[in-house]
């Protein structure tokens, strides 16, 4: 129940890719889908992502939908915000689906990392690969670790509530002062447990007045073949995405109006 | 082994520690938690530091640790540690605290032991051999890549003291290391301590509220002598330069006791209890209608084939089996089996706070009175409050106030009695528990052992006619656990039906009437057992 967010990641092939160069990637399509307000060239991505579903583990329709309401969401209002606000008298469908399936383009591949690749490798590739700060990355997946937990703690506290005697009934007003007293409780200990953690850290020699050395990384984070291979392949979709569009007269440059 | 130099270098051997006139205060308090305490301890000792709740133990290890920077608060003298600063000794520290998940980093097993080498910058090609064998020598069962959310609460614990003896300390320090653990987790605690100090390579100092098991292990043990009562010190009596005259320190602030020594054993209150079972019965507070009548007539409170499963659990492993219990009033009900038995969701259904997804809870008529046949999970919580207690395993999650005074005097207030019984009733209450010093203390800044006799002094301070508790003797000492006991014998003799969830032998042997026990959900037993009652029967539980 809890635990799905702090499970491994299934073994996937997507998951294999380098996730420095799955960022890169992402950055690639995000310049590609936002340099064009047409319809062709994120419906071209959009396509090219959902075929990699598979690869991120994505194939049940619970699962995906799980991961990706927030993203179905906002692009569903970016379009209905242009719906309402398009020039002129009649509605622009055209313009608001592009502008949909542009949010969906841009957010989809990092919904796809999300979901296929291990937390631990990221910091490790940003670490190793871009000099990002360990006392960041290694303290984040320290943070990734508690959150189940907290889970289960905020059930407690309310469960507790209710045993001292206090409920909210059918007040709205006390139902918030209810749920915000508890939020307190949860943030005191989460504070409490954050700070017991970063000691047992410091002691294990995390704290940098003692880092005399450079850090190591025993699991380390090597580019392959692959991962080139992975960039030049999305390189090449986003180039023939923006050709094809061009080709056809669709390609609307976001600066020229 | 091959001595390197460079860093993460190996060897260097156990470590000497010198406490020298040593005094620590804490930021924002008034009183001193350790004053001008003088000891050594030798290298490759075993040191057990024993002592009162607030004697200034914790504190101690804490600045053998180096943990005690200046922000933490006013320290004197020093703790040196191979003849250094503790701080400045780190490297060859390593320490063991309560909560496992306060310390694990990684998210697999193999990954968090490796973090401290990396942090130390350890070459990779050296490190997962020493991963490996650090894993072995605490007996770790798991591949590298165990995750470290699918282990018991001793197996994480023997990952992180495997992630401390990776570096090789030269002292080991371990603070409470079983206290949150169930009897089986700190057995594989203590083995796996057993195991690595065989080979004599560390010093050890050692905290443990149950310290009797550990005795075998250790060489001495000494009591910390410290009354934070006693007040500020002028000075010290300890020489900037260190013991450079070679000259032993007279011991201060701990005493060395003799060998053969053994932890008083919590004493049972004396009387009878049965005997004063019908006098001295008290009312509820705020309940007109009474207490129960008497026992023997049925029980006040049941659990027919109630079972749990969680909505949407992927598993679809129940958490628990339907099953049948019931509470009598004076009675003594315990529920004991491993981790992840159900116990405390069984405890949970029957304190209305959760509902079952299968069969019912019923209350007696004088229990529910005016709430007839709704059952115990739809009631109000300040209904619920009068009739059903809870204490739940984490005390803290259950203080709602400022003040220790406040805690205690809230459930009455909510409950209709007057400012003026509350307030006594919160008087009586401080005083049995011997926190009337803490009287207007923030109940966070309580020792655990504290939080815990506070959690349970709120539930009795409504007097509810059932009790349930989950684990309420964790972390207490002989003289704390003999008083919560004789606060629960009161209760029940005044006419509570008590639930206790625990994994204390002592406590059920000593004062269940009933004893079940749960299994948890045996993939080769589908059916569900049924569930013996056994009526003052023997340990077999």
């Amino acid at each position: 129940m809890t635990l799905a967010i702090a499970g491994q990641p299934p073994s996937v092939w997507l998951g294999r890719i380098n996730p420095i160069a799955q960022i890169i990637a992402i950055l690639v399509i995000t310049v590609t889908a936002l340099a064009t307000i047409d319809l062709l060239t994120p419906g071209v991505l959009v396509v090219a992502e959902l075929t990699l579903l598979p690869a991120a583990g994505l194939v049940r329709a619970r699962q995906l939908w799980r991961r990706s309401w927030p993203l179905l969401l906002s692009a569903a209002g970016v379009a209905w915000v242009n719906l309402l606000f398009s020039p002129g008298d009649g509605w622009d469908w055209v313009g608001s689906a592009a502008l949909a399936l542009r949010v969906i383009a841009v957010a989809l591949p990092g919904v796809l990392l999300v979901a296929s690749t291990d937390p631990v490798r990221v910091a490790d590739a940003l670490t190793v690969h871009w000099k990002v700060s360990t006392r960041f990355a290694y303290g984040a997946l320290a943070a990734i670790r508690l959150a189940p937990l907290l889970v289960i703690e905020w059930q407690a506290i309310r469960l507790a509530r209710r045993a001292r005697g206090i409920d909210a009934g059918r007040n709205p007003v006390a139902a918030l002062r209810l749920i915000a007293g508890a939020a307190f409780t949860l943030l005191v200990g989460a504070i409490r447990r954050g700070s017991r953690l970063a000691v047992a850290m410091d002691a294990r020699g995390f704290d940098s007045s003692i880092n005399r050395t450079e850090r190591t990384n025993a699991r380390g984070s090597v580019l392959l073949r692959r991962d080139y291979l992975f960039i030049a392949a999305v390189v090449m979709l986003c180039a023939a995405a923006t050709a094809a569009s061009t080709a056809t007269g669709l390609w609307q440059p976001v600066f020229a109006n | 082994m091959v001595q390197q130099s460079g860093p993460g270098v190996r060897g260097g051997g156990p470590s000497a520690v010198e406490v020298d006139g040593f005094g620590f205060r804490y930021t924002g308090r008034t009183d001193w938690a350790v004053r001008d305490a003088a000891f050594q301890i030798g290298p490759g000792e075993r040191i057990l530091l024993t002592g009162a709740s607030g004697s200034g133990k914790s504190t101690l290890l804490a600045a053998m640790a180096g943990l005690l920077g200046p922000d933490a608060g006013d320290s004197r003298g020093a703790v040196r540690v191979d003849g250094r600063t503790a701080a400045q000794s780190r490297d060859r520290i390593g320490i063991l605290f309560q909560d496992p998940d306060s310390q694990l980093v990684m998210s697999r097993a193999g990954d968090d032991v490796a973090f401290g080498l990396e942090n130390r910058g350890v070459p990779e090609d050296q490190i997962w051999p020493r991963v490996r064998a650090a894993l072995d020598a605490v007996g770790f069962r798991y591949p590298l890549d165990r995750s470290t959310h699918a282990l018991s609460g001793g197996e994480k614990q023997r990952l992180v003291l495997a992630g401390a003896l990776v570096a090789d300390p030269g002292l080991l320090l371990l603070d409470e290391p079983t206290s949150q653990l169930d009897p089986e987790g700190a057995q594989l605690v203590r083995e796996a301590v057993t195991r690595i100090l065989a080979r004599r390579e560390t010093t050890l100092v050692l905290i443990d509220h149950d310290a009797g098991p550990w005795l075998p292990l250790v060489d001495r043990v000494l009591e910390v002598q410290f009354h934070p009562t006693q007040g500020v010190p002028e000075s010290n009596g300890s020489t900037e330069g260190g013991p450079e005259s070679g000259q032993i320190a007279p011991q201060r602030g701990v005493r060395e006791l003799a060998p053969g020594w053994r932890p008083t054993m919590p004493v049972l209150p004396a009387q009878d209890p049965r005997s004063t079972r019908s006098e001295g019965r008290l009312l509820p507070i705020g309940l007109t209608q009474g207490v129960l009548q008497s026992e023997g007539e049925g029980p006040v409170l049941w659990a027919e084939g109630v079972g749990f499963c969680y909505p949407a659990d992927e598993s679809s492993r129940p958490a628990l089996l339907p099953m049948d219990v019931e509470l009598w009033a004076g009675r003594v009900t315990a529920i004991t089996g491993p981790n992840g038995s159900g116990k405390s969701t069984l405890g949970l259904l029957l304190a209305g706070l959760k509902a079952p997804t299968v069969g019912r809870v019923h209350a007696d008529p004088d229990l529910a009175g005016q709430l007839g046949n709704t059952p115990p999970h739809r009631w109000r919580a300040r209904d619920l409050v009068l009739r059903i207690g809870t204490v739940f395993q984490n005390p803290e999650h259950q203080f709602l106030t400022g003040r220790v005074r406040d805690e205690l005097s809230l459930g009455p207030l909510r409950a209709g009695a007057g400012n003026r019984a509350a307030r006594d009733r919160a008087e009586e209450l401080l005083d049995r528990l011997g926190l009337t010093a803490y009287a207007d203390a923030n109940p966070f800044t309580l020792s655990g052992g504290q939080q815990r006799r506070l959690s349970v002094a709120t539930a009795l301070a409504t007097r509810p006619s059932v009790l349930i508790l989950d684990e309420p003797t964790f972390g207490q000492d002989p003289s704390t656990w003999t008083e919560l006991l004789r606060l629960l014998v009161e209760a029940r003799d005044a006419g509570t039906a008590l639930c206790l969830i625990s994994h204390d032998a002592r406590l059920v042997a000593a004062f269940a009437d009933y004893k079940l026990r749960l299994d948890g959900p045996d993939p080769t037993r589908p059916i569900p057992r049924p569930v013996d009652h056994q009526l003052g029967g023997d340990a077999a539980g």
